[in-house]
């Protein structure tokens, strides 16, 4: 399931300048099909947003709903993000430097998540902790409620997001070999010295890549979200939630200054995703 | 299992025990235990009435609309996606760079995002909708849109699964062919086209699969008319909504066995790439 999020940085060596006629209309198409696909969406957004200006965007995203969308999709990310890197180098770790029966398995288990459509990993998350659910009505009686409360929120996230780290370390990882901590090893270092040490240094980059990656989907995950969150304003709702929110209450200014803050989120992604596939490649 | 004495001759590094135990734990606390959940309560529904509510009118006209619709994106992105990778290895052109990092967009954007986008530019009177609904063409609230926002949102897997394989076929392999009195065409379609197969293939389902289960975005632009706009998540979501759960359970059952297919496919599909790799 490499879908070449991990390729390198492309060399221009292959690349030609166009002589014919044929190339330069093939190029023409991509000029036009790119503008018209790609970056319409991104400057409808972006002008549509910034409309009334700067300080009328500001007080958009500053709405008390908007505000607390924001800082609950800020506070998902700082809560997934550091659970699914630890979870996504021990995989990494486990699968490359060990092989055991089963491995083949267990990667293909680690991927699931990712063929999975959001509403489908809402609903399996629904019958696990709702009051239809194996274990919702037993939590009740204890007083625990995680359905339609942030803890879901995490919880979805976090099956959503968990492939993301592992995905972009095991291709790397098995590559490396484990020459390098065997060496380490054999020097007297333990496991975490050789970790820190000798393994990290190695993987830092595609570590942060994949790092970037999870955070991206966490942010804008929709589907899975708006199955468990229960949308309760100012409670359970995430910043994607309060665009469709604002867009059906008919408050489309609100909605465009909401979604541009999270379209100029994306495009440091993609700036921060090219810096790092350099830095990858290189 | 192997005994434990195999494995430790074998397992040099430290760290077996720690990884496999914190990587069990979780998949099984996070994935295995919800699935397993929902699975149970599509089989305590018993086979007739999981029949009854999978094979229901509104379900087959959401499953025809849900399919057809990602048919079509995982057409429109075989074509554009296959451009794309060609025009971005092959030539050096202004704004090659730009366009590349654009190909990300979709992956990027949160996918409501791109919803609220295309219903705007499709609206009557939206940058596109204002040219298109006087030609009759109406992509706010129909099927159209569906694709549209299927398209968009899965666009980048065929370009990305392509454009490194096209990069590492060497280029002694077309002069070889150019030589031997090969046409261009005959080059694409008999040397180069056969060597990037695999990629494409495993490019498209990848595409197909991911527009079964887009969401967010569909919701935006679809208008959601029972039998004619509600795609299968849609349809989940509104039994949800109804309380209805054992639908919503056997629905999003019929949504799993179509995603673990597909893997299944990608998995045989990327298999004979490396096949096809090695041979070459």
């Amino acid at each position: 399931m490499q879908t070449s999020t991990d390729r390198n940085v492309r060399g221009t060596s292959g690349a030609q300048k166009p002589r014919s006629a044929a190339a330069w209309s093939l190029i023409g198409l991509v000029y036009v099909l790119g503008a018209l696909v790609l970056a319409m969406p991104l400057v409808l957004i972006i002008a549509t947003g910034f409309r009334n200006g700067l300080a009328a965007w500001l007080a958009s995203n500053l709405e008390p709903d908007t505000l607390h969308a924001i800082w609950l999709t800020v506070l998902t990310a700082i809560v997934v993000v550091p659970i699914n890197i630890v979870f996504g180098v021990c995989a990494a770790w486990l699968v490359t430097r060990f092989r055991f029966p089963g491995r083949r398995l267990l990667m293909t288990f680690i991927d699931i998540p990712f063929s999975i459509s959001p509403i489908v990993a809402g609903v399996v998350y629904l019958f696990l902790y709702g009051a239809q659910g194996l274990f919702g009505p037993l939590l009740e009686s204890f007083g625990i409620k995680i359905m339609f409360t942030v803890w879901a929120i995490f919880l979805v996230s976090l099956f959503v997001t968990s492939p993301f780290v592992a995905r972009e370390l095991i291709p790397l990882m098995e590559q490396q070999g484990s020459e390098d901590e065997e060496a380490a090893l054999s020097l007297g270092a333990n496991g975490w010295q050789i970790f820190w040490n000798v393994t990290l240094p190695n993987i830092k980059w595609a570590l942060l890549y994949g790092a970037l990656l999870c955070t991206a989907r966490v942010i804008g995950e929709f589907g899975a979200v708006s199955v468990v969150s229960g949308a309760i304003r100012s409670k359970t709702m995430t910043l994607p939630l309060q665009i469709e929110l604002l867009f059906n209450d008919f408050n489309v200014a609100g909605a465009f200054a909401a979604a541009s803050t999270l379209t100029l989120l994306a495009v440091v992604t993609i700036v921060a995703k090219g810096l790092l596939e350099n830095k990858k490649g290189g | 299992m192997a005994t434990a004495g195999t494995i430790k001759r074998k397992h040099l590094l430290p760290g077996f025990n720690l990884t496999l135990g914190v990587t069990l734990s979780y998949l099984v606390l996070i994935v295995a235990l919800p699935l397993s959940a929902m699975l149970l309560k599509t089989a305590g529904l018993g086979w007739s009435e999981f029949w009854r509510i999978v094979s229901s009118p509104r379900a087959m006209s959401a499953y025809w609309i849900t399919f057809s619709s990602a048919g079509a994106a995982a057409i429109f992105n075989a074509f554009f996606g296959m451009l794309l990778a060609w025009v971005l290895v092959r030539y050096e052109f202004p704004g090659k760079r730009l366009i590349d990092a654009l190909v990300d967009l979709p992956f990027a954007l949160p996918t409501a995002v791109a919803g609220l986008a295309l219903v705007t530019l499709f609206a009557p009177l939206g940058w596109y909708g204002q040219f298109l609904e006087p030609l009759g063409i109406k992509v706010h609230f129909s099927q159209l849109g569906i694709i549209a926002a299927m398209a968009f949102t899965s666009l980048p897997f065929v370009v990305r699964t392509v454009q490194p394989v096209l990069e590492d076929i060497p280029g002694d392999v077309e002069e070889a062919a150019r030589t031997l009195g090969a046409t261009p065409r005959q080059v694409f379609w008999r040397v180069l086209f056969p060597l990037v197969l695999p990629a494409f293939t495993a490019g498209t389902t990848l595409c197909f699969a991911r527009a079964i289960g887009e969401f967010g975005a569909v919701v935006f632009i679809a208008g959601n008319l029972p039998g004619k706009t509600e795609i299968v998540s849609l349809l989940i979501f509104i039994r949800l909504d109804e309380h209805n759960y054992p639908a919503a359970a056997a629905l999003a059952t019929v949504l799993l066995a179509v995603a673990f297919l597909s893997l299944l496919l990608t998995n045989i599909l990327q298999a004979w790439q490396l096949r096809y790799a090695d041979k070459h």
